[in-house]
């Protein structure tokens, strides 16, 4: 488990939750009133996958609260800490994953799946409802009904945009030695 | 995006509070609102918040667009609220005051009426806050002050480079955007969920794989100048406490130490007003 | 005395290559000097740089054999934190280097992390924004600056740390010809006052020379070709025989077939001895035979009295007006935040023009949306990063077609010509990560082509590459020209490539269009150059001290007569194939 936090990691972190805020506006309606797909999570999963789970958790913190904020002006607490939660989870087997080496493979696609799904439906399907009930004292069906929706609506999105741009950085980053021209 | 909240500098006592203090204001403030559910606390906090608005001179111009965000979504919820559970008012407070018949045989109460309302207060006493916090806090002195309530400096300074590369990856992810729907990939079409989401990709892979290279630059450059070398570490942009400062620390404090006694006075977070 | 970096049979090799990056470098560099290193990218002249501030081996592991010693210390013991307060590093990206949120926070980051208090921190800000130049922008944020006021407070940046030396990493890349002359006035000032060491890494040559330098080192291959004085060096043909660019001026003085002498001082033009040149040079102006204007095809893009505004009353673009002729290849120039990327932007239809009308063959484009103007307008951004979103070339190239629904059939058909027409083909089952950087600019043009636009409108195509690339891009872009027809306009502040490779530069100074001549005349008029951030060619001084009558004739050609060198030089490769290059 990479728990070193470096200056690439900080680095990672601050540029990572730029571009998460950035993207805080892009969503994918998917025919579901009020309810979309978040390119934003799969940035974060792809970071978290990349540098681990620190630099997930963070990302998803600081970038959430501050997308959020400066977006639709509150900090809805109760759905930040679950963010930071799928981030750290999702980060955990970075290591094994080893994007950077080009060993996204099958096996590292499945477990990275695995974990998102897992990372997941802790963060919305127990914590968040949770905290919305605690805090707001929502209605129980409501709360969780809504955690449902963004369990699914951020297991499709880093199922697939996530798993892409993995797969994709992967092969890009790194330099292939036997490779031959062709006529 | 010119939407979006952010920092104008002027000069109000607000302005010139310490970073630090704005932060440790807004902390306690969400704390405080997170743990009530009183009326009265909500009600007088609500009021600060307006008081507070309305002193850092902000225009309303700044902030109106993201406000009727808010009220959109607020209704949306409220109006969610009502749909799942019509009676959670009168689970909480205990009584049921029936004020007129619905359709599909639902009652509307007084008390589900002052239940969400209580909800929609508890919201709006964070938002002027997080207006004022943006609006009014220089974001060089962000990292100072998370440094200071306790975050270690890594952290904070991590959170210092996004406020400084924002910018630059709006402006990147805007020319990638148009250089990719010159090329035919744009989003605005309808089109299947998959190919929506493979033209997502298509331009948020060069920016990442942009962000991947800045990532590795702006460290070397970092390790240059000698970042993370001590284990303390000094802020230029740093303001010392006041007077002023040290004054409206205290007085947060003591209101959340005040609004708890209120709140749980009778043992319980809700003020109910029907028993 | 004692030298402050002394490199001794110091050999390096990257952990994650197998072959040394540095040989056998003896280098010898006193305090107080200044040293220029110059050499294509991959010849080791970073990695050399990086050996002296330690990011090698401690930020990217290597192994060393020979000694190297800095300030009485060895790099890679004493960590980059160690060398810090030596070695003052300047790095090449301007943007990335500026790390705080403001101009002072920046100057302040060193001193920050030295947990230096904060009083006595305002105080040394202040003294090293005066150094550079800076102290009325300190609360300035970087998107509010130049990229020269940038790289000023990147040296500042490093200057309040005390260090002794400064190593700068190519300095130039990122600026206009106007700001990369000030640039090295000012290290030149410092250098002086402060009584520097100071390095600079750079293969533009004669933008590096415009301030004497003590010793010119040239690399090549991971070794040290020649170390000598600058006069000396630039009297033999090591340059050449590099691939770096020798100063323009010396290279028409060769033409006219003359023989350079160090003590003629060749390498400033305003120093120079001209006097035994000057016969030679007139009479092989006068033997030249002009070159026959090129006949112009039928208008392709009219742009008409178009202007821009941002917010109302705030003007980018005023009364824009030219016409581009089928075939063309023509640049706009001007500096950073002249309206040449605004204007780029309103042909390719990502902003509306406040009054004025863009014609495209005739009709005006303004009912179009940015996709269908994608068809017949393709637009290749500076870096080829910016817009690669598939890991294979193939679907890279062909991502186009796919999405504007083009039959599979087609695309394969299609993306196979494209790719045999940019020299693509043996790569072509390659991934993306396996090219090197001027094979992925040619992937970015050929997934362009490959729609068949009209007109090819491409950001800085060159920008940071050094002679041997540049040539090769450029060559490239030229042979498509000339054999497919399509029409180029290049948005550039690299001079060399409007005098080499265009017919013609409209040039936009604050929103205006100042002129829309032959770049020739363009780089000979000095209140032009002025205005525009550029900078006079090296030939128009030489051609007036040589009293020919008609500078612009003189650099027209002299650039003529230079194009079939540079060809020689670096040899025609069928289908543009790529000069191999490391790391």
């Amino acid at each position: 488990m990479n728990k070193k936090f470096g200056i690439k990691e900080v680095v990672a972190v601050g540029i990572g939750t730029a571009l998460f805020v950035v993207l805080t506006t892009i969503q994918i309606p998917i025919g579901i009133p009020n309810t979309y797909l978040q390119p934003r999570m799969a940035v974060m999963a792809f970071l978290a996958a990349v540098f681990g789970p620190v630099v997930g958790a963070i990302i998803g913190f600081v970038g959430h609260a501050l997308g959020d904020a400066i977006f639709y002006g509150g900090v809805w607490w109760s759905w930040v800490i679950p963010e930071a939660i799928a981030g750290c989870v999702i980060g955990l087997l970075a290591r094994k994953y080893r994007i950077r080496e080009g060993g996204f493979n099958t096996r590292a696609i499945v477990l990275f799946n695995l974990m998102q799904i897992v990372g997941n439906a802790l963060a919305w399907i127990l914590v968040a409802p949770a905290l919305d009930i605690l805090i707001y004292a929502e209605p129980q069906d409501k709360v969780f009904i809504q955690g449902a929706y963004a369990f699914l609506g951020n297991i499709i999105i880093i199922g697939i945009l996530g798993t892409i741009l993995l797969v994709a950085y992967s092969k890009v980053a790194v330099n292939s030695k036997d490779l031959k021209k062709e006529d | 995006m010119t939407r979006l909240i952010s920092y104008e500098k002027k000069d109000t006592w607000i302005h010139r509070l310490s970073g630090f203090t704005k932060l440790v204001f807004f902390l306690v403030w969400c704390i405080t609102s997170a743990l009530t559910f009183d009326t009265r606390v909500l009600v007088v906090m609500l009021g600060i918040g307006v008081f507070i608005f309305l002193s850092s001179a902000t225009k309303w111009k700044q902030v109106d667009s993201v406000f009727r965000v808010i009220l959109f979504f607020m209704v949306l919820n409220l109006l969610f609220i009502f749909l799942f559970s019509p009676y959670e008012g009168t689970k909480i407070y205990g009584t049921r005051t029936e004020l007129a018949a619905l359709p599909f045989g639902i009652r509307l109460t007084a008390e589900q009426l002052f239940y969400e309302f209580n909800v929609m207060l508890k919201y709006f006493t964070v938002v002027p806050g997080v207006f004022i916090f943006l609006v009014t806090t220089d974001p060089s002195e962000f990292a100072a002050s998370l440094n200071g309530v306790g975050i270690p400096y890594s952290v904070s300074y991590a959170v210092a480079i996004t406020l400084r590369y924002i910018p630059d990856v709006q402006d990147d992810y805007r020319r990638i955007r148009n250089a990719q729907e010159a090329r035919g990939l744009d989003m605005s079409v309808k089109a299947k969920l998959m190919t929506r989401i493979r033209r997502v990709a298509s331009i948020i892979f060069p920016l990442l794989f942009s962000t991947m290279e800045k990532i590795e630059v702006v460290s070397n450059a970092m390790e240059l100048r000698g970042f993370g070398k001590r284990k303390k570490r000094s802020w230029y942009a740093k303001k010392p406490l006041t007077r002023t400062d040290k004054g409206v620390i205290a007085f947060v404090l003591l209101f959340m130490a005040a609004a708890m006694i209120v709140t749980w006075a009778d043992g319980s977070r809700f003020y109910n007003p029907f028993q | 005395m004692e030298p402050i970096i002394e490199f001794k049979n110091y050999t390096f090799r990257y952990e994650s290559q197998t072959e040394p990056t540095l040989r056998d470098i003896n280098l010898k560099i006193d305090p107080g000097e200044k040293v220029l290193v110059v050499g294509l990218s991959g010849s080791g002249k970073s990695t050399l740089a990086h050996c002296i501030n330690a990011l090698n081996p401690c930020s990217r592991p290597g192994r060393s054999t020979g000694t190297l010693v800095v300030g009485g210390k060895n790099p890679a013991e004493a960590g980059v934190f160690g060398m810090s307060s030596i070695v003052g590093t300047v790095l090449q990206d301007t943007d990335g280097q500026f790390i705080g949120l403001t101009v002072a926070e920046d100057l302040a980051f060193a001193l920050e992390n030295d947990d230096v208090p904060q009083e006595e921190m305002r105080e040394r800000v202040l003294s090293v924004a005066r150094d550079v130049g800076m102290e009325a922008f300190l609360d300035r944020s970087p998107g509010e600056l130049s990229g020269g006021q940038k790289q000023r407070v990147s040296m500042g940046g490093v200057m309040v740390d005390d260090v002794r030396v400064l190593l700068f990493d190519e300095p130039l890349a990122n600026l206009d010809p106007a700001a990369g002359k000030h640039a090295i006035a000012l290290i030149d000032e410092i250098g002086r006052e402060k009584n520097m060491t100071i390095l600079i890494i750079e293969h533009r040559l004669e933008d590096a020379l415009y301030r004497a330098v003590d010793r010119i080192v040239v690399m090549n291959e991971g070794r040290i070709l020649a170390d000598a004085p600058p006069d000396e060096l630039l009297c033999t043909d090591v340059l050449n025989r590099v691939g770096i660019r020798e100063p323009l001026y010396l290279t028409a003085i060769r033409h006219a077939g003359c023989t350079l002498r160090p003590d003629d001082h060749p390498s400033s033009i305003e120093r120079m001895n001209l006097k035994p040149y000057r016969d030679a040079v007139c009479s092989w102006y006068e033997q030249t035979a002009p070159e026959a204007p090129a006949e112009t095809g039928k208008v392709v893009l009219s742009v008409r009295d178009v202007s821009y505004e941002y917010r109302s009353g705030e003007p980018v673009l005023k009364n824009i007006h030219f016409d581009i002729y089928e075939g063309e290849m023509l640049a706009i120039v001007g500096k950073n935040g002249a309206g040449k990327s605004t204007l780029s932007s309103l042909i390719c239809g990502f902003l509306t023009p406040t009054s004025g009308s863009i014609l495209l063959d005739g009709s005006d484009i303004a009912p179009l949306s940015v996709k269908e103007r994608g068809e017949r307008i393709g637009l290749v951004m500076q870096s080829p990063n910016q817009m690669i979103s598939k890991p294979m070339i193939r679907e890279e190239v062909g991502l186009g077609l796919v999405a504007r629904g083009v039959p599979d059939s087609q695309v394969t058909q299609r993306v196979d010509n494209t790719l045999k027409i940019c020299g693509l083909w043996p790569y072509r089952n390659w991934p993306v990560g396996a090219l090197s950087f001027g094979q992925k600019k040619r992937v970015s043009i050929a997934s362009i082509l490959v729609i068949k636009p009209r007109l090819l409108i491409l950001d800085e195509p060159t920008a940071g590459q050094d002679y041997r690339h540049y040539t090769e891009i450029m060559e490239f872009l030229r042979r498509l020209n000339r054999e497919t027809g399509i029409t180029i306009l290049m948005i550039t502040h690299d001079m060399h490539l409007m005098l080499e490779y265009t017919d013609r530069s409209i040039v936009l100074a604050d929103g205006e269009q100042i002129a829309d001549t032959t770049p020739a005349y363009v780089l000979t008029d000095s209140s032009i150059c002025e205005r525009a951030s550029l900078k006079e060619t090296s030939l128009y001084p030489l051609a007036i001290a040589c009293g020919i009558s008609r500078p612009g004739a003189f650099v027209e050609r002299f650039i003529a007569c230079d194009r079939e060198n540079r060809r020689n030089l670096f040899g025609e490769k069928p289908h543009g194939e790529p000069w191999e290059v490391q790391g």
